[in-house]
């Protein structure tokens, strides 16, 4: 049987102004796949992508290679699990893209020739290495979001979490983010409105909608499935 | 949208901008504390301390014109606590000013101090606005780093410079939407809109935050950031080092001469 890097069983999560956010979710990620997780805005798709390196803990009910997280297991969870936020003005906050995709592996300790590997690393994966010493706010928005790709592959993760990856990004942007996506030999768990970007990555799909895993099964099957995309707002061309 | 108003020359290449900027920080306090402790009326040292200044605009190869630019926003603020000073209590009257009610003596002591303040300030902003100008942020906040500046201050001023464009973004795009929508109306009426924004600005930057500190834990954020420093020092450092330590001496001496 394949491994579970993710066990999450009945995971309920509510925010303090009190809007239920995720209501009972159970999912497993099994190792080397890539997961898509589709749904309509306000889902919770957001909210579950936060529990998977600690952000957001609400119960005991999510395992991270194999591991319950908890403040002890948090340090390892959170460099193995690279969490990609949706907007890189976020994500990027140190003032050059060096300093920011050595955040992470300085504060795992790594030593000073091994950080600057590292980060040249990362950066030869995403394709930006020749932005090493510039600022982030000098970047474009598709290069911002290829470094923000880099800073937690940095961190030399083993399940990479990304969200929204090709949001605003133009169709040569979003083509390039998507061939990168698939270059990386990680577990991957993508949450996105962009069936085509999830029908090209991901072998399968967990369709959420009020806090809840609504359906759960191969790409194709889902995406076959029009009754059930329109009825949860996910086509553009309904019948 | 592109803003360029603290790195515009930072990518200007001179030999000020290749020096350690450590170098130069220690450089500028040299000069602030020499010109601030130099007698008001050592007119030789301020002339040598303005020749210096201008060799140095000289090996910036930044337009003199927007390097005074730069220096003269900062001028009102002076002029304004400086006003004051000619019509301080002093023993020589150089001339009145009846006013009716109020009769304003202007003193030669008084002057000296006008000018004292004026010229210190000037040539220490002057001073200040070619080493920003020259050095890029992230490397003035390394050398700050690196000279034992408290760390939450260079935090600050990281953060600063690395969100300052972001909300200016936001805002202009916030006017912009404001603008399409806004016909006509009272100026009380845009007035308003106007705190409206500011409002909305603060909260959105407020949960910016909570997002960026999100993104800083889940990357391994435990209170302290910690980045790569790598400086070294050249020998154009040290013989920098060494024209501007000579100046400030020569001005130093002649304004001990004159003095």
């Amino acid at each position: 049987m394949a491994e579970h890097v993710v066990e999450i069983r009945n995971l309920h999560c509510t925010y303090p102004d009190g809007t239920k956010a995720l209501s009972g979710i159970d999912l497993d990620v099994i190792q080397g796949e890539a997961l898509g997780i589709i749904g309509p805005n306000g889902a919770g798709k957001s909210t579950l992508l936060l529990h998977l390196n600690g952000i957001l803990r609400s119960n005991r009910s999510v395992k991270v290679l194999g591991r319950e997280v908890t403040e002890e297991n948090l340090p390892l969870i959170r460099s193995k699990v690279g969490l990609v936020f949706q907007d890189p003005e976020n994500q990027l906050f140190m003032p050059t893209v060096s300093d920011d995709v050595g955040f992470g592996p300085i504060n795992l300790g790594l030593g000073k020739e091994n950080v600057r590997d590292t980060v040249r690393r990362a950066l030869e994966e995403v394709d930006m290495l020749h932005c090493l010493n510039r600022s982030p706010h000098h970047l474009s928005f598709g290069e911002k979001k290829r470094v923000a790709v880099a800073t937690v592959l940095s961190m030399r993760p083993e399940i990479l979490v990304l969200d929204e990856p090709s949001s605003n990004l133009d169709p040569g942007h979003r083509r390039e983010i998507i061939a990168l996506i698939r270059r990386l030999p990680l577990t991957k768990v993508i949450a996105s409105h962009d069936l085509g970007l999830v029908a090209e990555l991901c072998a399968r799909i967990a369709l959420m909608d009020g806090g809840r895993v609504v359906a759960i099964g191969e790409t194709a099957d889902i995406l076959g499935n029009r009754p059930l995309l329109e009825d949860y707002c996910m086509l553009d061309h309904p019948h | 949208m592109e803003h360029d108003f603290i790195d515009k020359y930072s990518r200007t290449e001179s030999f000020l901008s290749r020096l350690d900027p450590r170098i130069k920080m220690i450089s500028l306090l040299l000069f602030i504390v020499c010109v601030v402790t130099t007698d008001p009326e050592a007119f030789h040292a301020f002339a040598v301390y303005g020749l210096l200044l201008a060799v140095l605009a000289g090996l910036s190869r930044i337009p003199i014109a927007d390097l005074l630019k730069r220096m003269f926003t900062a001028v009102p603020f002076i002029l304004m606590t400086a006003f004051f000073i000619p019509f301080m209590q002093g023993k020589t009257a150089v001339r009145a000013f009846d006013l009716g009610p109020v009769t304003l003596t202007v003193t030669r002591e008084g002057l000296i101090l006008f000018w004292n303040v004026l010229i210190k300030a000037s040539l220490s902003l002057l001073c200040a606005v070619l080493m920003t100008a020259t050095t890029r942020f992230p490397e003035l906040l390394k050398a700050l780093e690196n000279l034992r500046c408290p760390r939450v201050l260079i935090m600050i001023l990281s953060f600063m410079y690395r969100y300052i464009f972001v909300v200016l973004d936001e805002f202009m795009m916030m006017r912009r939407a404001k603008d399409s929508r806004s016909v006509g109306g009272g100026r009380w009426f845009h007035v308003k809109a106007l705190a409206g924004m500011i409002g909305v600005l603060f909260i959105r930057s407020f949960e910016r935050a909570e997002s960026v500190y999100l993104a800083m834990c889940s990357r391994g954020f435990t209170g302290r950031i910690r980045t790569l420093r790598e400086f070294r020092f050249a020998m154009r450092d040290a013989a920098f080092l060494m024209m501007v330590l000579a100046s400030l001496a020569a001005a130093r001496f002649l304004g001990g001469v004159h003095g």
